[in-house]
């Protein structure tokens, strides 16, 4: 197990310089941010000056190297739009983010696993079906009508939660709930379609040859190897949700990290944008890392051939 | 005349129907068959005769839809299991009557350790705590010649080879002194000197705990050598039933014979004994020929077979046949 874990971390590594890599260079193709700084009206010299001052006239691996050995250390340079810290705006936004993406994650799998588990005990039954059509539903809005809809209803209409904003559990529910009805949709699809294909294994049989209670049957003997593959998915998905939720952000004014890394792409502030790249890909890599540590306890038997 | 002692489980004339987008497949149509206490009976036949079909229809693990049960009984000491509710059902299953099957990789759960699903049949139908529990599955694991078995609780199945996953299966189901053990091709999927080593455990246990067997298979060696009694089937029919020596000396089914002539014997010479096969290929439950099932493949079918099947008789005491010209020889 313990070198399952090393060997993962050390491709954690590699994805994340690869990760750095790349991105550096599609962002330095995307045009000239000098041209954006200064007014219109600047003169030739003073742009040059300019690209001088910042290091934009070295070779570009040149350029990458000065940025990569300043990461490792933390600094991920300076935002040229606010004129602060890269890394202090993101650790600002990404609670933000963070709190929204688990919230929306956990509304999701709480419903979803045991929606889409009794779907399948109960296949071809009226709930079945209804709740099956209700997560068609569920992927097919869009997330920003649902976001409006959600707020029409219950701040307009009812008055019972704030439009906007963050700091209270209150704000928390709509943008979490926007963000997780398509999540709870996909994850009701697919434990549905993930247990029917548990619930006809031979082992199944045998758990019921036992004499086992149905509780135990499904809830333990096939709900356990369910688990394996929606764990799997549940772990990309959470990567996508730090980094992914523009929209939802926008219609709820969530100060999130999807927000901050538009605008810079916008404005062209390319060390924030760099810098927020690489954050999202450290989670992205840490989450799956954390995926990888959930599989060896749900199947042993993944830890038995990293030994072999 | 031959009698059987006391029934403690008798089939009667059992109907286990699937409705299929093709149509009605007839899987068990109208099968008689009695088992007495201690006693190893067995079932054998081609795939797709309707055998396991059968066994899993005593234990009630037919999915249903889209099984039905169209007709007949299941007696267990004279109850109808037909008639039983699903948690009576449950507390019969693994207790009463247990099943093993052929593949032991697949029957096993890849997630759980082996003492942890040995000892789920003690804490369900023993009532007992964890720890008894895994102490009586442990006792059980060294029952059934699993070497090392306090080390064995803890391992997965994927770390045991499938002679020893069958051990394991064989323990699950023998756990609770079952009276009657379904054993669905418990063989089949083995190297052949693992094989003999189960069938002969399977044979010590069945004197130790006095468990009757229904032994289901396609293996006429393993049924010559536990059964005492056989039944012969064929698309969801018996078509001969007799004590096994009978039966092997002298079958009264063609399609017996058939079977019988188209085992490889090691005392056959190539030159001039070529193997017999039954022409043909079994068909599906789901689009029988008309008459009689067996007569296109048959080589003795007379007119009276294209018409009509014919019923399971007592040719000979305690040898009943379903062949027209077998009944009335």
């Amino acid at each position: 197990m313990g070198r399952y874990l090393l060997k993962r971390l050390w491709h954690t590594v590699y994805v994340v310089v690869g990760i750095s890599i790349i991105s550096f260079f599609f962002i330095h193709l995307s045009g000239d941010p000098v041209m954006l700084m200064l007014p219109g009206d600047a003169s030739m010299a003073e742009v040059e000056t300019l690209r001088q001052q910042l290091g934009f006239n070295d070779p570009l691996y040149v350029q990458y190297w000065h940025f990569a050995s300043r990461a490792v250390t933390g600094d991920l340079g300076v935002s040229l739009y606010h004129r602060v810290p890269a890394i202090r705006l993101i650790m600002e936004r990404l609670p933000a983010s963070l709190e929204l993406a688990g919230a929306a994650m956990l509304i999701a799998l709480v419903v979803a696993i045991p929606l889409g588990v009794i779907s399948a005990v109960k296949r071809g039954s009226l709930w079945d079906m209804s709740s099956m059509l209700g997560a068609l539903f569920g992927l097919s809005m869009p997330h920003f009508w649902l976001g409006i809809m959600l707020i029409l209803l219950f701040s307009v209409t009812l008055g019972w939660l704030p439009t906007s904003g963050r700091g209270t559990l209150a704000q928390l529910v709509m943008p979490s709930l926007a963000l997780g009805l398509s999540l709870m949709a996909m994850f009701a699809r697919l434990t549905r379609s993930v247990m029917l294909e548990v619930l006809s294994l031979d082992y199944v049989r045998t758990a019921r040859a036992k004499g086992l209670r149905e509780k135990i049957v499904i809830g333990k003997h096939a709900l356990r190897n369910a688990l394996i593959p929606l764990v799997t998915v549940a772990g990309m998905q959470f990567g996508f949700l730090i980094g992914g939720t523009v929209i939802i952000e926008t219609v709820f004014a969530w100060p999130g990290v999807g927000r901050l890394v538009v605008q810079a792409i916008f404005s062209r502030d390319y060390p924030l944008v760099q810098a927020t790249v690489l954050v999202l890909a450290v989670i992205f890599v840490v989450v799956n890392l954390l995926v990888d540590l959930i599989y060896l306890y749900l199947d042993p038997q993944i830890s038995y051939l990293e030994q072999k | 005349m031959w009698v059987v002692s006391s029934r403690m489980l008798s089939i009667r004339n059992l109907k286990t129907y699937f409705r299929t987008p093709k149509g009605l497949a007839r899987a068990v149509d109208g099968v008689s068959l009695d088992i007495g206490p201690g006693e190893v009976v067995g079932v054998v036949g081609e795939s797709g005769c309707g055998k396991s079909v059968m066994a899993l229809s005593i234990l009630g693990l037919l999915p249903r839809p889209p099984a039905y049960f169209a007709g007949g009984e299941i007696l267990f000491n004279d109850q109808d299991l037909l008639k039983f509710k699903p948690d009576e059902m449950r507390r019969l299953r693994g207790n009463q009557i247990s099943m093993i099957f052929q593949e032991p990789m697949s029957a096993l759960n890849p997630v759980f350790t082996v003492g942890n699903q040995l000892q789920e049949v003690f804490q369900v139908h023993r009532n007992l705590g964890r720890a008894e529990a895994l102490q009586n599955a442990i006792d059980m694991l060294a029952k059934v010649g699993v070497p090392a078995p306090e080390r064995r609780v803890r391992e997965y199945p994927y770390q045991l080879s499938g002679g020893m996953r069958q051990r394991v299966m064989i323990a699950m189901a023998l756990a609770c002194r079952p009276a009657l053990l379904l054993a669905d091709e418990p063989t089949t999927a083995l190297d052949v000197s693992i094989q003999a080593q189960i069938i002969e455990l399977m044979t010590a246990l069945k004197e130790e705990l006095d468990t009757a067997i229904l032994l289901i298979t396609h293996d006429l060696g393993v049924v010559a050598e536990i059964t005492r009694r056989v039944a012969v089937m064929y698309t969801g029919k018996i078509m001969e039933e007799a004590p096994t020596l009978d039966l092997f000396d002298a079958p009264l089914h063609p399609y017996t014979r058939g079977l019988l002539t188209s085992i490889p014997r090691a005392d056959a010479s190539f030159e001039t004994e070529s193997l017999t096969e039954i022409k043909g290929v079994v068909p599906s439950v789901a689009a029988l020929p008309p008459g009689y099932h067996f007569e296109p493949r048959c080589p003795e079918a007379i007119d009276i077979c294209r018409a009509q099947a014919p019923a399971l008789e007592e040719a000979r005491p305690g040898h009943r046949v379903a062949c027209w010209r077998a009944a009335h020889a």
